[in-house]
Formats: structure tokens, C-alpha cells, sequence
């Protein structure tokens, strides 16, 4: 196929193949012998935008059912999840986005679950933590109905039809309808047992979010008896009224995914859900990492003068944040004297999940994470998946994999 | 240095691109304008396949002297050859990180032997 670029210059590709595009990923992995050290990527995503087909008819309502698959021949039947302005793809740069459609994968197995195995066995990657692409936005669903509907049915079909099939490498925190507390409650009920989830996960676009808000405490209740895992999964949206002066995608952007969960972070933090639910381990997904020590100064630096306004808390904020979840990327690589105060604040040792984000844009390698200078062997080693294979259950998957595990206190199944 | 054989001359094509494999070594070599550039396939991000993604002309913004900006346009002189991976820029002509122009890819050179094409590796 050609790719177009300016003016009509054409750069002829052959079909996109996930495996020879990561050929230098591999290269990494095998150096670095990542094979012997067990990789979790705790945020990974898939195209479930483009199978809507396979799982809309699990949605629960006859009519809302009808609405939204019949009279739609397109196989991405637009119109069903809103999607923000927005050029990931930094038309057509990044080539995995237009050449999609082009990579061939076998009949008889699932293309997600097919694909997810290539670039995973390509980065050395062991259990990806699944995610879905266009849902990231059903939290700007205009019907709350609608994203009760559309949860249920996705979270049905990743179950009992994507997971089961992907050889145990996958797992998933699924998606919480979090407008409505009494279905997300109901989801949480249903779908919390079930294999490979490990909790749930808020699309933190949306209109309104109060984390806070007393209808939620049951949810979260719900989550923390079931030993379930909460994750903010970050995203953007230009038409944010914060947003609206930006110019370029690239300020949306950078802004953007820190943005969501900077709001959140601070709602939970300040109104002590930490306290009320400290077994409930909490992930902030996709905002990097400068965010944190930000937010955890500012936080700290108002507590110690406005306590009256935060009377829960029985600490700092920052003690709060670290006792919470962040995962890597996109890792703001830039100077290694801040990341490493950075790392310090966050206790990555303990706190930090690797994530790839995988295929988007700004994916991340296990690479940007093992070969930082100034973490110790243990802090690799728990990063890259020592620390969510204690928090997910996640067994190693060959003698190796099961005597790092064991070095660094992290072999939590067999 | 060794000589690496890239392409026949006349089966490389203006605006073409070739990468060849010298031990585990990738240079990525480009045919622009009648001549030849040759960089190592490593991109300086994440080491990504950098020579194997699109050319495309740099992106300019022009200014009015009253500083009051014309928008964007693509460069008529300026080429610009995009890491796949992540779409780090490098210039074609000097293999820079065009957003960090003192990064650069490592540079190799190109010679015509009547009318065959070779990478000095
Ligand atoms: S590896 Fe080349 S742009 Fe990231």
C-alpha cells in the first residue's frame, strides 16, 4: 500500500507486520534477556472499536441493542462512542495507524488476541494488562443509559470470548460505567470474579467526576472486599473547556493526560478515600510521571496551612500518593536527575508499574525502564513486573522468571 | 572500510529508500535529489527502525515582519526522513534530530561504482 505524505509523495509499504516492525524490540529483549525476568505491561490496548460487531450484541436492553447494530453497514460504526478531535496518528508518521488494516492474521483465532501476542513476545512482555481504544471515550457519552450498556456488553465479550482465548496472557481492569453508581455496583458484583480481572478501570474523560462523591463508596467497598484494583485511565479531550484555547494537539496533549488524573488524584486525596478504603490498591494510568511530585508539593504545601479542609487525613497528601500506583508511561525521559527525584517521591521501587501503551503513539519499551542508571537491580526487577505480578497474581512462566521472582520477594503464584 | 553493496543504479530510484544488513548492524540509505544519504537504522528514541518510516518535508511556520503568524507549510527545501515507532524527525541531508539538532544519527558514506551503489560499513 502507499502511504501519502506532502504533496501527493507516496512511500510505498507492504502490508504492516506487527513482529518486523518491533524486529529492533526483539533485539532489545534478547540482550537485555528479558525472557528470563517476568514483564507485566499494565496497560496495553486493543481496537475493540474496530469488532464492534463481535460484542454489541451483548448488550443487556432490546432496544438500545437495535438502535446501535441494525442500520449501521460500517464495520467501525461510527456514532457509537463519541471521539475527541485529535491526530495521533501525526498524519500518517506513525505508520501503524493507517497501515491497521493491512496486517494479516490467521482465521480461527481472534485478531486482538493474535496481534497482542506478537508485539508482547516482541517487547519480551509476559501479561499485558488489556485496555480498549475507542471506550477510552465513553465517559463523553451524552446517555448514561448507553455507557451502562456498552460497559456491560464490552466487559462480557472481553470475559467470556477475548481473554479465555489469549492463552493466559492477558488480564484486564474493566470498564466501570461511572455514571451511574448502582451499575458500576452491579458490574463490579457480576463481573469482579470472574478470570483474569483484576479490577476495574474509570475513563477519567468525562463531564462530570466526583470521585468523592458518597454514591461511589459502595463501588469502592464492593472492589476492596474483592481484593480488585482500581485504575484512572487518563485520556484527552479538546473540546475540555480547559483545552479550548489550545492550538495544536500537542498541548492538549501533554496537558491533557496529566490534567484528568491530577483532578482526580487530588479529589480522592484531599477527601480521604485513602483512608476509608486502604486496602483498595489505586493505579493512575497514562499520565507519565512529572505529574506526581507536581501534585504531591502542591497538595502538601496547602495541607500544612488549610488541614480544616482535608480533616480525614491523618498524614500529607504525598504519603497518600505513595501509597498508590502509577504506571510508567509515557515516561518523561528527559533529565535523569529529576526522574530520579521523581522516582524517589513516588517510591518507585514499590509503587511504579511498567506500562508500554502499546500500539499507541507513545509506546514505551521494557528498555526505557532497565536501562535508567540510577535504579538498583530489585527496582528493575519490580518494575517491570515483579510488583504488578505480586498485586495481580501473576504467575512466572519459566524457571527464570520463577528465581527472580523469588530474589526480590515477588512470587506471588505459581 | 568495507564495502557493502546497497543497489543497482538504475533499480534505485529517486525518493527510494534501501536498508541494508552489515552483521547486526542497519543503515538505512535514501536516494533524494540524485544524491545519496546513509544513516544507521537505530533511531536515537528508543532505537526504533528510524529509515523505515515516511519522508516528508519539514513543517515550517511563517512569520509577517509584524511577527503575526501565516500558519503552517511544508518546507520547499527541507526534507525530513520519520522513525516509524514514534515519529522522531531526522533531516535527511545531515541525519539530525531535527527537534534536538545536536543528536544525530550516525552518518555513513556512499559511493557509485559504474552503476552500482555501496555503503561504506
Ligand atoms: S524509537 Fe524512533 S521515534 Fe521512538
Amino acid at each position: 500500500m502507499d502511504l501519502i505524505a506532502d504533496r501527493g509523495r507516496r512511500v510505498t509499504v507492504e502490508e504492516l507486520n506487527t513482529t518486523r516492525l518491533l524486529a529492533h524490540a526483539r533485539k532489545q529483549a534478547h540482550k537485555r534477556g528479558f525472557d528470563d525476568i517476568l514483564i507485566v505491561d499494565v496497560d496495553a490496548h486493543h481496537y475493540e472499536n474496530e469488532h464492534y460487531d463481535e460484542f454489541l450484541p451483548f448488550m443487556e436492553n432490546d432496544v438500545l441493542r437495535q438502535l446501535v447494530t441494525v442500520g449501521r453497514s460500517t464495520r467501525q460504526r461510527p456514532g457509537i462512542v463519541p471521539i475527541p478531535t485529535g491526530y495521533q496518528d501525526m498524519g500518517g508518521r506513525v505508520t501503524r495507524y493507517p497501515m491497521r488494516s493491512s496486517e494479516k492474521t490467521d482465521q480461527g483465532q481472534l485478531r486482538d488476541v493474535q496481534l497482542g501476542h506478537r508485539w508482547m513476545d516482541a517487547m519480551g512482555v509476559d501479561y499485558s494488562c488489556l485496555f480498549p481504544t475507542g471506550m477510552l471515550n465513553i465517559g463523553l457519552h451524552p446517555q448514561t443509559e448507553m455507557e451502562v450498556e456498552l460497559c456491560w456488553a464490552y466487559n462480557r465479550w472481553l470475559t467470556e470470548k477475548v481473554m479465555p482465548e489469549a492463552g493466559g496472557r492477558f488480564f484486564s481492569l474493566l470498564c466501570l460505567p461511572f455514571a451511574d453508581p448502582d451499575a458500576a455496583l452491579r458490574q463490579v458484583e457480576t463481573f469482579g470474579g470472574r478470570k483474569h480481572v483484576g479490577g476495574f478501570m474509570i475513563t477519567t474523560v468525562r463531564a462530570n467526576i466526583g470521585v468523592h462523591d458518597n454514591a461511589y463508596m459502595k463501588v469502592y467497598r464492593a472492589m476492596e472486599e474483592r481484593g480488585l484494583a482500581i485504575a484512572f485511565h487518563s485520556g484527552v479531550n479538546w473540546s475540555d473547556i480547559a483545552f479550548k484555547n489550545c492550538n495544536r494537539f500537542i498541548s492538549v496533549h501533554a496537558l491533557g493526560f496529566t490534567w484528568y488524573n491530577i483532578v482526580n488524584c487530588t479529589n480522592w486525596v484531599i477527601n480521604g478515600i485513602g483512608e476509608r478504603f486502604p486496602g483498595l490498591p489505586v493505579i493512575w494510568m497514562e499520565s507519565g510521571l512529572a505529574w506526581v511530585p507536581f501534585l504531591m508539593q502542591r497538595l502538601d504545601h496547602e495541607y500544612m496551612l488549610r488541614p480544616s479542609e482535608a480533616p480525614l487525613l491523618k498524614k500529607k497528601p504525598s504519603d497518600y500518593m505513595r501509597d498508590m500506583y502509577y504506571s510508567s508511561q509515557p515516561m518523561e525521559i528527559q533529565d535523569y536527575d529529576a526522574m530520579e527525584t521523581t522516582f524517589r517521591m513516588i517510591n518507585a521501587e514499590t509503587q511504579l508499574l511498567y506500562s508500554s501503551d502499546y500500539p499507541h503513539w507513545d509506546f514505551d519499551l521494557p528498555s526505557t525502564v532497565w536501562d535508567l542508571p540510577f535504579l538498583s537491580e530489585r527496582a528493575k526487577h519490580n518494575i517491570l513486573g515483579g510488583t504488578a505480578a505480586r498485586l495481580f497474581k501473576l504467575a512466572p512462566r519459566n524457571e527464570k522468571q520463577k528465581a527472580n521472582l523469588e530474589k526480590f520477594g515477588n512470587l506471588a503464584a505459581a | 572500510m568495507p564495502e557493502k553493496f546497497v543497489a543497482r543504479l538504475d533499480e534505485f530510484k529517486d525518493g527510494e529508500r534501501r536498508i541494508v544488513f552489515v552483521g547486526d548492524n542497519e543503515i538505512g540509505v535514501f536516494r533524494h535529489q540524485g544524491a545519496f544519504y546513509a544513516y544507521s537504522n537505530f533511531c536515537l528514541h528508543q532505537g526504533g527502525p528510524a529509515c523505515e518510516g515516511l519522508t516528508i518535508a519539514k513543517v515550517e511556520e511563517r512569520l509577517r515582519p509584524d511577527k503575526t503568524s501565516m500558519g503552517l507549510y511544508f518546507s520547499e527545501s527541507e526534507m525530513h526522513f520519520v522513525c516509524p515507532w514514534h515519529g522522531m524527525e531526522y533531516d535527511m541531508k545531515t541525519g539530525e534530530c531535527v527537534a534536538d539538532r545536536r543528536k544525530k544519527l550516525k552518518k555513513f558514506q556512499v559511493v557509485q561504482k559504474g552503476d552500482e551503489v555501496y555503503v561504506l560499513a
